[in-house]
């Protein structure tokens, strides 16, 4: 056996002594933080007495970060812009907020909330970005991207065919990522902290030897530009987390140090990319395991541990992209969707919830309520009693947290997903999406209705089918039709997304986020659906009531009229709920028939965002009673108001869209007013726990938990200034109540609250 | 044999322990000032259901209700009115279901025709709205014997009661009300609970709907003071009368 080199046996001292104490696993030969988290997790089943308050430090941070966030408000929303600097891993000097007192460090640019300019998504949407904040872009900048560096967005568009041209126009598909970046990609960020970079390096480049074959075919150039382009981004990483004055390159010895370097990783990757949801990953359990060691030796007290945790949370509300005035419609309040898988099981049945899941829902109390990052708990009937209580705590006093099934995801997913953006579920490091946005079922509907002529805009765009001209609607009629359609837009919108990512790989690629996952991945192409309780309750009035269109002179249905009363999704009630479900397994079952760019596999998502108003405004009255340009419910909730008979039928009715079709997630947000849940405190928290557990157990998915009055927002609406840190839950995300748009606002207003009179 | 029912609620967590189906029963015989559900008044309004179908409502939830220590609860409108639907309803939850049954009423009713309901009743919630009899007259349109008669006749069979009072000012917060409240509640047994329910204005938008003046037009909400105030009041003479009680 060769000798070490001095330098070798250096490097491989530091290792073990960063690895001092862990149990052995698979993980110390190959990259798997799972079997690393596996072996050494100490699960927490206490309460939350445990827990530490604010420090000084923690505290007089956040009053400076609540000073900046207020004078961005006062700015109308954009704090400072860098229009001289393209954004890249290494393009900013070091930022801070005030340096002695961070205990975790890094911005995106050289100061707090300064947003970058990252135009390799599009550079149209810079340049408009810029301008709607009173910023001007540099003309270099501006001149680089239009004449010598292509973007994404103008790939797409060369590309793009007539009728997808058109369906984007009518709104049939919309929210597309064809000019901001796709995001919804994990990178697998604990790796730098439990490896250090070198060792990913090292790793990435045997994957590149390894595709020294013998056919040069196009999959393998192309992955062989990435993976070299993953190696490039990692020592890029490296040079920034130098310019901090930190050596990243071997791993992680101390917590406080496994927090900064997993914070570095993350940090690359959003100065890398804007994309629409930069999620975290699954991180609080990983870090715990620092936390811990470092307990044990007594480096740290609990307090301590708090505050590296609140430090680095306080990082993660302060993450900006520059993003346009219309991108702000259909993802309203600015969000960025850090979001953060919380608790969980394990595939050998120990709870994955540590004291460290517990730290992180409480810097909701050290730091107040904030929409990010975005606090997700993996619900599970098996997770800790104590665990439960302290969410449905957090959550009624909050309102900041989503609960995702973690029983009917695991089985899928196994026990080290994370969830990005909202609702889509993902192996981390070992998976990726490539993410569709939605198509807007209710105008596919009215399409069928109308001979695929745009209600709104009177031009052909769908199918040229014969009209529906009969004085009342025809149940038979009218499904027969809409399949046509169906059939028609599941086609062109796999088409559409198959350009779309075919462009961002080619000139807006993840370079750091992949360099953290395994070389061979599982892609999903996340499609989604917008109106199913739009849909299901038109095509239920259709069948049960008597629905007769009101034409226009150009023989266009453009309202309805209802005679009778119809089933209505939201009320347990079968003969529409399965109407609902029906709609699901079709569309599913037509994406199925597409061939996906990558090798990628169609999945679905019932979720809008908030653009059940950009979708509602787009689409003309609908045979289900709702007028033109209002809004549709959020994701898969039942219409506003139209689940009658209180919050367990309405649960039901959503918890009957089967997952298995919907892999990518079906979001339903669910507002209740506090003494709906009960009088005592104590009675609350169990009756939300009680109805999470049942909702989870009933096969439910995804469930936004709000808690509060509808006088509480109309107040907010009248006196922004006294709620900066309301926080309530939308479709998927949380958002600062009062940075709705006031459309967004009305309708966050008039949905239904349980528990009203 | 059909009940007429306003609607339900798969949710309920404060009419009763643990968490609760809610039916509201459509008709009333009182008309009380304060009602936030004046649509559940008319006797004529509302559908017409079977047993079997509200069961058929309950039974998707039954974990919900079974694992919160919670049931069915019948409010309205007035359940007694239709005692004999409520009463077969109580028997079957019990029955199939094993549920705790709990009755909200206003204890407008004669007693001996609601034996069999009874019967099957684990928890009465009785609303003891004023005991001043003019006073009472005034804000329901109907004198209170027959409630205060009701009260008593369930302290003397041991059904367990919760007694719940709304706060109005000015017209259900006098102290010698309050005090013959206590005092009352006090000579009463098995009173498991009693609860001060603070008015609300949360109904007022149905008297608009409905198209009828709203008659407590003006009155506030009590404040926290108000309240603390008419708690001790009731507490104070609740705690003279006990050992009058005759157990």
């Amino acid at each position: 056996m060769m000798a070490m080199t001095e330098k070798e046996r250096a490097d491989l001292t530091s290792v073990l002594d960063a690895w001092r104490g862990f149990a052995d696993g698979k993980w110390k030969k190959t990259i798997d933080v799972n079997s690393f988290i596996e072996r050494n997790i100490t699960p927490y089943e206490g309460d939350d007495r445990f827990l530490a308050g604010p420090t000084d430090d923690t505290a007089l941070l956040w009053k400076r970060v609540s000073q900046l966030l207020k004078e961005e408000r006062e700015r109308g929303g954009v704090h400072d812009i860098d229009v001289n600097t393209v954004s890249t891993i290494t393009s900013h000097a070091p930022g801070y907020i005030d340096q002695a007192k961070e205990k975790i460090v890094g911005l995106q640019t050289d100061a707090p909330l300064k947003r970058s300019v990252q135009p390799f998504g599009g550079i149209r949407m810079a340049v408009d970005a810029c301008e709607a904040y009173g910023y001007k872009l540099s003309p270099e900048i501006e001149g680089l991207f239009k004449e010598i560096r292509k973007t994404h967005n103008q790939g797409v568009f060369d590309a793009y065919t007539t009728d997808m041209r058109a369906a984007r126009r009518a709104g049939i598909i919309t929210g597309l990522p064809d000019a901001y970046g796709r995001g919804r990609i994990i990178g697998d960020y604990r790796r730098v902290a439990l490896y250090g970079v070198d060792r990913l390096i090292a790793g990435k480049k045997a994957e590149l030897l390894q595709l020294e074959v013998d056919a040069m075919s196009e999959e393998v150039i192309r992955l062989r530009e990435e993976l070299s382009e993953q190696i490039r981004s990692l020592s890029e990483l490296k040079q920034m987390a130098a310019s901090y004055g930190f050596d990243i390159s071997a791993p992680a010895r101390t917590a406080a140090e496994a927090v900064q370097w997993l914070y570095f990783a993350y940090l690359a990757a959003i100065k890398e990319q804007n994309g629409a949801a930069m999620s975290l990953g699954r991180v609080s359990s990983f870090l715990d395991i620092y936390i811990e060691r470092d307990l044990k030796e007594g480096k740290l007290t609990e307090m301590e541990a708090q505050e590296l945790i609140d430090h680095f949370v306080m990082k993660l509300r302060i993450v900006k992209f520059l993003r346009t005035p219309d991108y702000n419609e259909l993802f309203s309040g600015d969000p960025t969707w850090v979001t953060e898988s919380i608790g969980g099981m394990g595939l050998n049945g120990k709870t994955r919830v540590t004291k460290n899941s517990f730290r992180f829902l409480h810097t909701l109390y050290n730091l107040g309520p904030a929409p990010e990052p975005n606090l997700t708990v993996l619900w599970s009937k098996q997770l800790p009693e104590n665990f439960k209580t302290f969410c449905a705590r957090v959550s009624a006093e909050t309102s900041s947290i989503q609960y995702e099934n973690d029983d009917l995801m695991r089985p899928y997913f196994g026990d080290d997903y994370g969830i990005a953006c909202c609702v889509s579920a993902m192996r981390i490091g070992k998976q990726m999406q490539f993410f569709g946005a939605r198509a807007n079922l209710a105008k596919a509907l009215l399409y069928a209705i109308n001979g695929g002529v745009d209600e709104k805009l009177g031009v052909q765009v769908g199918p040229a089918i014969a009209p529906i001209t009969s004085d009342v609607l025809d149940y038979e009629e009218v499904q027969a039709k809409f399949e046509i359609v169906q059939d028609w837009l599941a086609k062109l919108y796999m088409n559409t997304l198959n350009v779309i990512h075919y462009m961002h790989d080619k000139y807006c690629y993840e370079r750091i986020e992949m360099a953290l996952h395994d070389r061979d991945i599982l892609r999903t192409m996340a499609c989604g659906i917008a109106g199913l309780s739009v849909v299901a309750d038109s095509l239920s009035a259709i069948r049960y009531a008597k629905v007769r269109p009101i034409r226009d002179e150009r023989g266009i249905a453009v309202d309805f009229e209802i005679e009778g009363d119809y089933p209505q999704y939201g009320n347990n009630d079968d003969r529409v709920d399965q109407m609902a479900v029906q709609l699901v397994d079709g569309f599913m079952s037509r994406l199925r028939k597409h061939k996906a760019y990558r090798g990628a596999t169609p999945t679905l998502s019932v979720l809008t965002i908030t653009s059940n108003v950009v979708y509602g405004k787009k689409t003309g009255s609908t045979p289900d009673g709702r007028k033109a340009g209002e809004p549709f419910a959020p994701g898969a909730n039942p219409m506003h108001g139209r689940d009658r008979k209180g919050a367990l039928a309405s649960l039901a009715s959503v918890a009957k869209i089967p997952y298995e079709n919907s892999l990518d997630g079906v979001s339903n947000t669910f507002s209740i007013i506090p003494k709906a849940l009960g009088k005592e405190d104590g009675a609350r928290f169990s009756n939300l726990a009680a109805l999470l557990d049942g909702y989870t157990a009933s096969g439910g998915h995804h469930l936004n938990v709000n808690v509060f009055n509808r006088e509480q927002l109309l107040a907010a609406m009248e006196h922004p200034e006294d709620y900066p840190q309301l926080t309530i839950r939308v479709s998927g995300y949380a958002v600062n109540f009062i940075k709705l748009t006031r459309e967004q606002q009305l309708d966050v207003i008039n949905r239904t609250f349980h528990g009203e009179m | 044999m059909k009940g007429r029912i306003h609607s339900i609620d798969t949710f309920g967590t404060v009419d009763g322990p643990g968490i609760r189906f809610v039916l509201f029963m459509q008709g009333c015989a009182l008309q009380c000032q304060f009602c936030h559900n004046p649509d559940t008044w008319d006797t004529t309004a509302g559908r017409q259901v079977t047993v079997d179908e509200i069961l058929k409502e309950i039974e998707p939830y039954l974990p919900y209700y079974q694992g919160s220590g919670g049931g069915i609860t019948v409010t309205g409108g007035e359940p007694t009115l239709q005692a004999p639907f409520v009463a077969q309803l109580f028997k079957a939850c019990k029955e199939k279901f094993g549920l705790h049954t709990a009755l909200d009423s206003s204890g407008f009713c004669d007693p001996t025709h609601i034996g069999e309901l009874m019967d099957d009743t684990d928890l009465v919630l009785l609303d003891l709205k004023q005991l001043n009899k003019e006073r009472h007259v005034k804000l329901t349109s109907r004198p209170n014997d027959r409630i205060l008669h009701f009260a008593k006749w369930l302290s003397e069979r041991g059904k367990p009661a919760w007694i719940r009072h709304v706060l109005i000012p000015g017209v259900t917060d006098h102290a010698e009300d309050l005090a013959l409240l206590g005092d009352f509640i006090g000579r009463l047994s098995h009173v498991t609970k009693f609860e001060l329910l603070p008015y609300h204005r949360m109904g007022v938008y149905k008297w608009q709907q409905l198209g009828k003046a709203y008659p407590l037009d003006g009155v506030e909400t009590p404040t926290e003071k108000e309240i603390e105030r008419a708690k001790s009041l009731i507490e104070a003479a609740r705690l003279r009368a006990e050992p009058a009680k005759c157990e």
